[in-house]
């Protein structure tokens, strides 16, 4: 099925075809346009805590992955201001957590290293936090890397709609908050969590990863030595829309 | 022999010259020369500060992330620590043997290392001090130098460097930095195309390297002094091959003494350390190994080329086994204790590279695709391997979990730290002695230092030359002389 082309609203002065009930992200992506996000992916609800996919809808910001799409609308999403901000997002999160790129296994993969690329980031700015954070080791085929974790929610949600296990949540509060695990120990050895799971395959970072499968694919084949994650994940939203919707 | 070094009875009553190269970004070195009333040379110390803090930084993270870690450790060797950490997570998984393309591949990369470590140290900082000699201008005695006098040299120079850098980048992904290793094997293989373009390389990285040994010979026997400077005697350690046969990439550690007798051989590695203890002293950061039935006195050793070549039996690629018995010969059969035959032995093995390259990149599993083997896990792994500088050791505890609680490294240059302070105190016991400070006897320390490749960002200063402060001070701790010498080779007043 074709879009409605009478539908549409405007995309940084583009006209945007979108269907009943997508949100701005969906059919911005749909279009061919990126729009930079970290905590979205759109096999699962979003739930707009990242704010970096920002736009300005008739003046006001919105998170688009959430903002749902009206016809006639005007929408900016490429502007130097948006893509600052942007960029001071990503800046905070490098900081506030521990984030090694030379010597991690996601290096390659990770969604907050390919987007601060894609954002064009030269440095951290900010003072690094250097946080105290534990690595969880303790099961035997997944780890998680506190270190590494950008609090974006995806486990969370995803254990909880998808796996029905609620194995993850948050805790604390701003800048103190952390991923915890429900078991009586607070181990993940002791939780219900399993390597099929769906929770454990979807972290944006190299926070929660399948244990002996570190550095097994080489530089040249790693997702973003193929594109660059602005062509990758337009290229991958479009293939799923063709799937689901073609 | 230590003790020599040691032991000045009052070092407060001796008049200090202390030669400081300036800081640099990797660690920096500061050598002190301790003189009596007479003015002879009592003591020497070469400080060097580096590695700090790395066995703390690894406790905690996971195994796996530890032969990419290290490779941060030395911008000079990446691979040798990717590799040598890449052996001990092999022994972690149960990877008793790997596969063949699996450990060809690592030979391949390592000699690549290797070729291209050799290279940038001939051509770029050692081809000066042997060219024009050490009391030559500073203008001349640089790479700069070697360009405008010796240009052919300079290219082959950048050349074999840059093909060792290829291989590592067809097999690592990066000239830099990249992935190889993994626990139990590699993460890629070698596709014909990329084997066939190294390949169409090698006859001729072949022929520079065996030139580079001959021009290198040729210099030695004109200048009869490099035969004498530096000469003193130690033991020598290194890895070699089941059969006495020179092995860069693993095999047992043999150590012989002065005189060439075997004080042990064919050692498992893992079990270094019932035969090498460290020692710790107050004035430097880098620990002293020492063979323990000699004792920390007269258990240090020298390691690197001039050790393997001392302690190999045999080389098994035809040509650099015939510099091999050249070299054997010129010391008579027996041990070479020569700093500057480090230079000739380092050019020999490059040759080896070469030849070894070749004959890899002729093997037909060298583009297998069989790369992991996996086995029963252990708590505990040790990887050795001959680094262009020396034996390196890994050696890693992790808990149940997969995550280091204990990480014990001797890098090559901790090796030779007992050495090379014997070195300079031996140069400058016989051109410093009693005399005013001159920029050609720091020159001749600095060369010393050099044969041995350290890896101190200094000692591999980009043009090859190193910065040096020089301070005269006297019992009381008055500076009474200075000289600085700046990176630009000239010398003036502090
Ligand atoms: S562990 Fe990964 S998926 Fe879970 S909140 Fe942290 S970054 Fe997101
Ligand atoms: S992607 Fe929309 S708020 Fe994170």
């Amino acid at each position: 099925m074709s879009p409605d082309t009478r539908r549409t609203f405007l995309l940084d002065g583009r006209e945007i075809p979108f269907r009943e009930g997508q949100t701005v992200f969906d059919a911005a992506m749909a279009a061919g346009v990126y729009i930079p996000h970290l905590c979205h992916n759109p096999d699962f609800e979003p739930h707009s805590s990242c704010r970096l996919c920002t736009v300005i809808v008739n003046g006001r910001p919105f998170a688009s992955c959430t903002q749902p799409a009206v016809a006639g609308q005007d929408v900016k999403s490429d502007t130097a201001e948006l893509n600052e901000m942007r960029r001071s997002l990503t800046q905070m999160l490098l900081v506030e957590g521990n984030h090694y790129c030379p010597s991690c296994e996601k290096s390659g993969g990770c969604r907050l290293q390919a987007t601060a690329y894609a954002l064009g980031l030269q440095d951290n700015h900010f003072p690094q936090f250097f946080p105290l954070r534990d690595v969880d080791a303790s099961h035997p085929d997944i780890i998680l890397d506190r270190d590494r974790c950008i609090l974006c929610g995806l486990c969370v949600r995803i254990s909880r709609t998808v796996d029905r296990k609620n194995v993850f949540a948050m805790t604390g509060r701003g800048i103190d908050t952390t991923i915890v695990v429900d078991s009586p120990t607070g181990l993940l050895a002791d939780s219900r969590v399993s390597r099929e799971d769906e929770a454990v395959q979807h972290c944006p970072v190299g926070a929660l990863m399948m244990k002996g499968e570190a550095f097994t694919v080489p530089i040249g084949e790693r997702p973003y030595d193929r594109a660059p994650i602005n062509e990758d994940s337009v290229a991958q939203f479009q293939a799923r829309e063709a799937r689901l919707h073609g | 022999m230590t003790r020599l070094l040691e032991t000045a009875a009052h070092p407060r009553a001796l008049r200090r010259v202390a030669i400081e190269p300036l800081t640099r970004v990797e660690g920096h070195g500061k050598v002190t020369i301790l003189l009596d009333e007479q003015n002879r040379v009592h003591q020497a110390r070469l400080h060097i500060v580096e590695f700090r803090g790395f066995e703390k930084f690894i406790q905690g993270r996971p195994y796996w992330e530890v032969p990419v870690l290290v490779q941060r450790l030395c911008g000079i060797c990446p691979v040798s620590h990717h590799l040598a950490a890449g052996k001990a997570m092999d022994m972690l998984v149960g990877a008793r043997r790997l596969t063949p393309t699996a450990e060809k591949l690592r030979r391949l990369m390592h000699l690549g290392q290797m070729l291209q470590s050799h290279a940038l140290h001939f051509f770029h900082l050692a081809s000066p001090d042997l060219l024009f000699g050490f009391d030559a201008e500073p203008e001349r005695r640089n790479v700069v130098g070697v360009i405008g006098e010796h240009p052919e040299l300079a290219v082959q120079g950048v050349m074999l460097r840059k093909f060792g850098q290829e291989i590592i980048r067809h097999i690592a992904g990066k000239r830099i930095h990249g992935t190889a290793a993994i626990p139990g094997g590699m993460n890629k293989a070698l596709t014909m195309v990329e084997r066939d373009a190294l390949r169409r390389e090698t006859g001729q990285m072949i022929a520079w390297s065996r030139g580079a040994v001959a021009t290198c010979r040729q210099i030695l026997d004109a200048n009869p002094h490099t035969t004498i400077f530096g000469v003193f005697p130690s033991n020598f350690m290194s890895l070699i091959g089941a059969d006495g046969t020179l092995d860069l990439y693993d095999g047992g550690l043999r150590a012989r003494d002065a005189m060439g007798a075997t004080i042990f051989d064919h050692v498992d590695y893992t079990h270094y350390n019932r035969y090498i203890r460290e020692e710790v002293k107050s004035w430097s950061y880098m620990k002293f190994p020492f063979i323990i039935n000699l004792g920390d006195e007269d258990g240090w050793y020298r390691v690197g080329p001039l050790a393997r070549m001392n302690n190999c039996d045999r080389i098994n690629t035809p040509l650099a086994e015939e510099e091999r018995q050249i070299y054997r010969a010129a010391a008579n059969g027996g041990m070479q204790h020569a700093t500057l035959a480090y230079h000739w032995a380092r050019l020999i093995e490059m040759l080896h590279a070469a030849e070894g390259i070749e004959r890899l990149l002729d093997d037909p599993d060298i583009t297998g695709t069989d790369l992991v083997v996996k086995g029963e896990p252990a708590l505990e792994g040790v990887g050795v391997i001959e680094a262009p500088r020396g034996t390196l050791f890994h050696h890693y505890k992790v808990d149940e979990n997969d995550v280091v609680v204990r990480a014990n490294l001797i890098v090559s240059t901790t090796n030779n730290n007992q050495a090379m302070n014997e070195a300079v105190r031996n140069v400058a016991a016989s051109y410093l002695d009693g005399q005013k400070l001159t920029e050609g006897l720091l020159n001749h320390i600095e060369v010393a230092v050099r044969a041995f490749d350290p890896c101190l960002s200094c000692a591999t200063h980009a043009l090859g030359r190193m910065p040096l402060r020089v301070e005269l001070v006297d019992a009381e701790g008055r500076v009474i002389d200075r000289m600085v010498k700046g990176v630009d080779g000239v010398c003036g007043e502090g």
